[in-house]
């Protein structure tokens, strides 16, 4: 259900993220980065860092501030903790994202569900070991609050919040243009405690384009 | 939530501390930023000298800095988009921070932030120290990280914060509802510490707050020594998720 112009023939980068594995990769400003939900209800928690100076990286609370509203959709500026608009959210088969619900750790986890869960495997750890293996200084530290894309958490009037069944599907994307250089980190989440994956985590697929 | 929470609106007193003596107190001016280290068993008082007011607050474990308050496991795990009394705020290794033992005002924001300098000279124009002295205009945002740097931390650390006596709702297509007549003068929240934590607040105004005027408002501080969450408790006792951070949180106290 592409609505989008860009070819994948022409894409610079074309790959699958299998289930619960972590993801970094650079984009340059103007390019053009796609989000396949392949099989439909998969969470993408997703952090972003200016590419030249990583103290300044996506912030949760700047990006509902700035837009007025708390779901991400076409035409989100995503927003740095020093105010920048990072990346621009260009097109959305999906409809919402979500980015107060965070990403699952171990130690949430023992939280949230129970303390034999602990050894589950969670998008925290994803982002550790990415961050560990890319070898730039980046570490626990520099994981604030992240997007999920295509995960639904609806908010009610009177404050209320849940993890709800999905509102994405099969073949679903997200684009964004970045609009300076950044480096994307990407967990494919593994959780299956809550209906965010439709307790069935599933791939997805990533496509840049030199411009759009 | 209930107007029965409020207090008197003609009182500018909130009620007596459940414990005596106090620890300290002191008053954090308007526009002002600060920091401290509050121990697991000690509770402070915010109170509210003026209606409208906002405190952001930034919440560190003191004995290893990088566990810090999450916005995102406090409220999935009490699945909750705002903090009042009952709820605690967690940290990212699952463990309780604080727990907020009473709240008169009802609803507390975590969602939206700090102002910035661009944000504050755009709304009110330019204020500088050179020509206001302290009465220049102040941010919140610049306001935290001279505190962070007080402790090495910095701009890395800008978690989400809280901003204590706001209230911002969300409506059904998930707009932001900012509501300027929540905070009244003596409104008050209560926080027990449940472990050794750095508190960095501002007293600057909430980004959302559509006052016209540069117009921070004054709070009061005064701590106590409460103890730690005793074993039966509204905020241990709220769901079984706080159970399980309560346990996880005792674990690293004992001997």
């Amino acid at each position: 259900m592409s609505l989008s112009h860009l070819d994948p023939r022409q894409a610079v980068h074309d790959e699958i993220i299998a289930a619960g594995e972590p993801w970094l990769g650079g984009l340059e400003q103007g390019q053009i980065l796609r989000i396949v939900d392949l099989e439909g209800n998969q969470a993408v928690d997703t952090l972003f860092y200016n590419a030249h100076n990583t103290e300044e990286r996506y912030s949760a609370v700047d990006t509902i501030r700035a837009q007025g509203n708390i779901y991400l959709t076409t035409g989100t500026p995503l927003r740095s903790n020093l105010g920048a608009t990072m990346l621009t959210i260009v097109e959305d088969t999906c409809g919402r994202h979500d980015t107060l619900g965070g990403a699952c750790s171990a130690e949430s986890n023992t939280v949230r569900y129970a303390l034999e869960k602990r050894h589950m495997h969670s998008c925290r750890d994803n982002f550790l070991l990415a961050l560990a293996r890319h070898d730039r200084g980046l570490s626990k530290r520099d994981l604030p609050s992240n997007i999920n894309f295509f995960m639904n958490v609806p908010v009610s009037s009177d404050g209320g919040l849940q993890f709800a069944d999905g509102i994405s599907a099969a073949g679903r994307y997200v684009q964004l243009r970045a609009q300076m250089d950044v480096l994307v980190l990407i967990s494919n989440c593994p959780q299956l405690n809550n209906p965010c994956n439709a307790f069935n985590p599933t791939p997805i697929q990533i496509l840049i384009w030199a411009t759009g | 939530m209930s107007s029965s929470f409020k207090p008197d609106p003609a009182g500018t007193t909130a009620p007596a501390l459940p414990f005596q003596p106090l620890l300290w107190q002191e008053t954090l001016e308007h526009g002002a930023h600060w920091s401290g280290i509050v121990r697991r068993g000690t509770s402070l008082r915010i109170t509210a000298l003026q209606a409208g007011a906002n405190v952001a607050a930034l919440l560190y474990n003191y004995e290893s800095l990088l566990e810090r308050y999450n916005m995102a496991d406090t409220l999935k795990s009490q699945h909750t988009a705002y903090l009042t009394a009952g709820c605690v705020c967690y940290s990212d290794m699952g463990r309780v921070l604080c727990s907020i033992t009473a709240d008169s005002c009802g609803w507390h924001d975590t969602l939206c932030g700090l102002s910035d300098a661009a944000m504050v000279s755009s709304r009110f124009g330019l204020s500088r120290f050179q020509e206001q002295r302290n009465d220049c205009y102040q941010n919140g945002r610049d306001g935290v990280l001279n505190e962070l740097g007080k402790y090495g931390l910095g701009k890395r650390d800008l978690i989400a914060n809280i901003n204590f006596f706001t209230r911002v709702a969300v409506d059904e297509a998930g707009a932001l509802q900012f509501d300027a007549h929540h905070c009244r003068a003596g409104d008050y929240v209560d926080l027990r510490f449940e472990m050794h934590t750095l508190l960095v607040l501002s007293t600057c105004q909430h980004p959302l707050d559509p006052d016209k005027h540069y117009r921070p408002r004054s709070v009061r501080l005064q701590a106590w020594v409460s103890g730690p969450a005793p074993q039966r408790d509204s905020c241990r006792d709220r769901c079984r998720e706080n159970e399980r951070g309560f346990r996880n949180t005792e674990m690293m106290f004992l001997a």
